[in-house]
């Protein structure tokens, strides 16, 4: 059970890096395992309680649970549109939600180099607000989504090419409340 | 403004008011010499007599006189080795200033506290005008902006038209604004390091800049006072994201862009007043960079509405949409950053040629367009208030920096500012006349 976790946090992380290669899978993406933001832990000491042993385990589950909250979604040039690829990463944030009705949620938008710095702030909160539309079209009540933009200023790739942009045309999520204890969706 | 003070007219000398009576189809009209019309296509040529004393006014003079791009300098070097021999303030030899190619001749001669400026006709073998100008010392903060006063004027005693020396930049470079002489002198920063600050637009009468504060991913509008840097932020842009602020030429409204959930519009603000009213119904998308024409009644902005951003130009109360620089979808690039000129017969924008941004003037009467860069990346040009001159953001030499262009000649320079500087806003006539002349 542990051991197939932590396989699973691995497989994630080689799958983000893949992923972070090409600028943005186009075919349906192959239905992930949990995915994971942060690395994988550093093996456990041997457990001498199972106390000890199921308070690690919730915690595993509620990073990973905050790693799908926080998973970014992509667009394409100039677009704010969410795409059918990144519809499942935000199903399963509003299935998160649904079932943590205490976490809110910042959505951040992001847009690459190209055009102005002053349309590009416009053409992030687009982006981001578009998210925000979506999760509300799941039941997510508004409030608890604060949305903001910062255009080309945080680039999360410095480079000039293709898939630098790529990767730089995003929404972030942050947790801003509620994101210590989750509880997985039903 | 307090620089009025010290431009004296002097009551023109006796010996002033003969020489005038010596000639014959000119007159003196409120210190403007009436007779010399200015053709744009052909430049007189123009020398600053060298003298003692006063170099750096001279300098300045001289420099001004350049940057108005409306006059041939003729340069002379040291008088001894070009036969000169003329003493200061004495009579001009006018043959030989004619010989070198000169058809003005500006003499600048000290006299304590005080410079006398004379502009000589040299192909009428005249003196033209004259005025004596009580400078502040070259010690004090208003210096410099005294003598591009005097230079404004010289050029319109040549031209009609007064040049572009008294005026001044607001631009952007790490996140904070800063403020800089038309020649690239005295800069200094306006906002605090550590913030981010863009966006900067001048009030009509240069007292006062707005610009977007932006903290965390939202932004609001600010006011700001030159001088005291006293700075408050404008009601109603503490939600939300509030970008691209513009005052309106009676500088009791400002128009800027709020982001919300539901796209970008643009609101208009009376200064002082709660309310903003809303002009566009974006409905999803991006409406932003308002820029007044400057009678007040029209506002040309960017849209997304038909997909990628555009030139579109309203009514002043919203209404009245319409296209404003015509486009092929899916060919023609982007277009970003409109600034209506100051004689209100175009706007300049940038677009996306290949990729790259380019500089463009669109006609607004007939829909014409010129691209006016085509080297490097150029972007977020600001008119200079004679409309001929524009200053933008190039990366031409390597680094992104201030450039300025004469749209009639072509000429370029750039201005030495620190590196990647953006967003430049060029300040109005900001002492003397403020005059603008229009389009023939």
């Amino acid at each position: 059970m542990r051991a197939s976790s932590i396989l699973s946090v691995l497989a994630a992380a080689a799958l983000l890096a893949a992923c972070g290669k090409k600028p943005a899978p186009e075919q349906p993406a192959p239905e992930p395992p949990a995915p994971a933001h942060e690395e994988a832990p550093p093996p456990p000491p041997p457990a001498n309680d199972d106390a000890e042993r199921l308070k690690r385990e919730a915690e595993a589950r509620a990073k990973a649970l905050r790693g799908e909250l926080t998973d970014l979604i992509h667009f394409e040039f100039d677009k704010a549109d969410i795409r059918s690829t990144d519809q499942g990463i935000l199903d399963r944030k509003a299935g998160i939600l649904a079932a943590n009705s205490t976490v809110r949620l910042q959505i951040a938008g992001h847009c690459d180099e190209r055009g102005s710095d002053e349309y590009n702030l416009a053409l992030g909160n687009r982006r981001a607000a578009a998210a925000k539309r979506y999760l509300t079209g799941k039941g997510v009540d508004e409030g608890r989504l604060d949305v903001v933009s910062y255009g080309k200023e945080r680039p999360l790739d410095p480079g000039h090419s293709e898939d630098a942009w790529a990767r730089n045309r995003r929404d972030e999520f942050e947790i801003t409340a509620g994101g210590e204890n989750l509880t997985a969706p039903k | 403004m307090r620089l009025l003070h010290y431009i004296v007219l002097a009551a023109a000398s006796t010996s002033f008011a003969r020489g005038l009576a010596a000639q014959d189809t000119t007159h003196v009209e409120g210190g403007v010499r009436v007779g010399i019309t200015y053709n744009p296509g052909d430049r007189p040529g123009l020398v600053v007599i060298p003298g003692t004393g006063i170099d750096s006014v001279r300098a300045i003079v001289k420099r001004d006189l350049d940057f108005s791009d409306r006059f041939k300098m003729v340069e002379i070097g040291d008088p001894r080795s070009n036969g000169i021999s003329d003493a200061p303030g004495g009579p001009l030899n006018y043959a030989l200033y004619k010989a070198l190619g000169a058809e003005f001749a500006v003499e600048l001669l000290t006299d304590g506290s005080k410079v006398t400026a004379r502009l000589h006709d040299i192909v009428r073998s005249t003196l033209a005008n004259e005025q004596l100008v009580g400078l502040p010392p070259p010690t004090d903060a208003n210096f410099r902006l005294a003598v591009h006063v005097l230079s404004d004027e010289i050029a319109r005693w040549a031209t009609g038209v007064p040049g572009i020396a008294a005026t001044r930049f607001l631009f952007v470079q790490n996140g904070r604004i800063w403020l800089m002489d038309s020649d690239g002198f005295l800069v200094r920063a306006l906002t605090p390091d550590g913030q981010t600050s863009l966006s900067p637009a001048w009030s009509p009468d240069g007292r006062r800049m707005a610009f977007t504060r932006l903290v965390q991913g939202r932004g609001g509008v600010f006011l700001y006072t030159l001088g005291t840097g006293e700075t408050s932020q404008l009601p109603g842009t503490e939600t939300g994201l509030n970008i691209t602020p513009m005052f309106a030429p009676d500088g009791n409204h400002l128009a800027y862009a709020h982001s919300d959930e539901k796209g970008t519009d643009i609101y208009v603000a009376t200064l002082g007043q709660r309310n903003a009213q809303r002009l566009t119904a974006g409905r999803f998308a991006d409406n932003l960079s308002p820029t007044y024409s400057p009678d007040g009644r029209r506002i040309a902005f960017i849209s997304t509405r038909a997909g990628p951003p555009q030139l579109y130009a309203m009514a002043a109360d919203g209404t009245d949409q319409e296209l404003l620089a015509p486009f092929d979808f899916g060919v023609t690039g982007p277009s970003y950053a409109p600034e209506w000129s100051p004689d209100g017969a175009s706007v300049v924008f940038h677009r996306e040629v290949s990729g790259v941004p380019q500089i463009f003037v669109l006609t607004v009467a007939g829909q014409k367009l010129r691209q006016l860069t085509s080297q490097g990346r150029n972007e977020d040009a600001t008119w200079a208030p004679d409309g001929r001159h524009l200053c933008f953001v190039s990366d031409r030499s390597g680094a992104r920096q201030l450039w300025v262009i004469d749209a009639e000649t072509g000429r370029v320079r750039q201005l030495a500012t620190p590196g990647w500087a953006r967003l430049p806003a060029w300040s109005r006539l900001l002492a003397g006349a403020a005059v603008v002349a229009p389009k023939p």
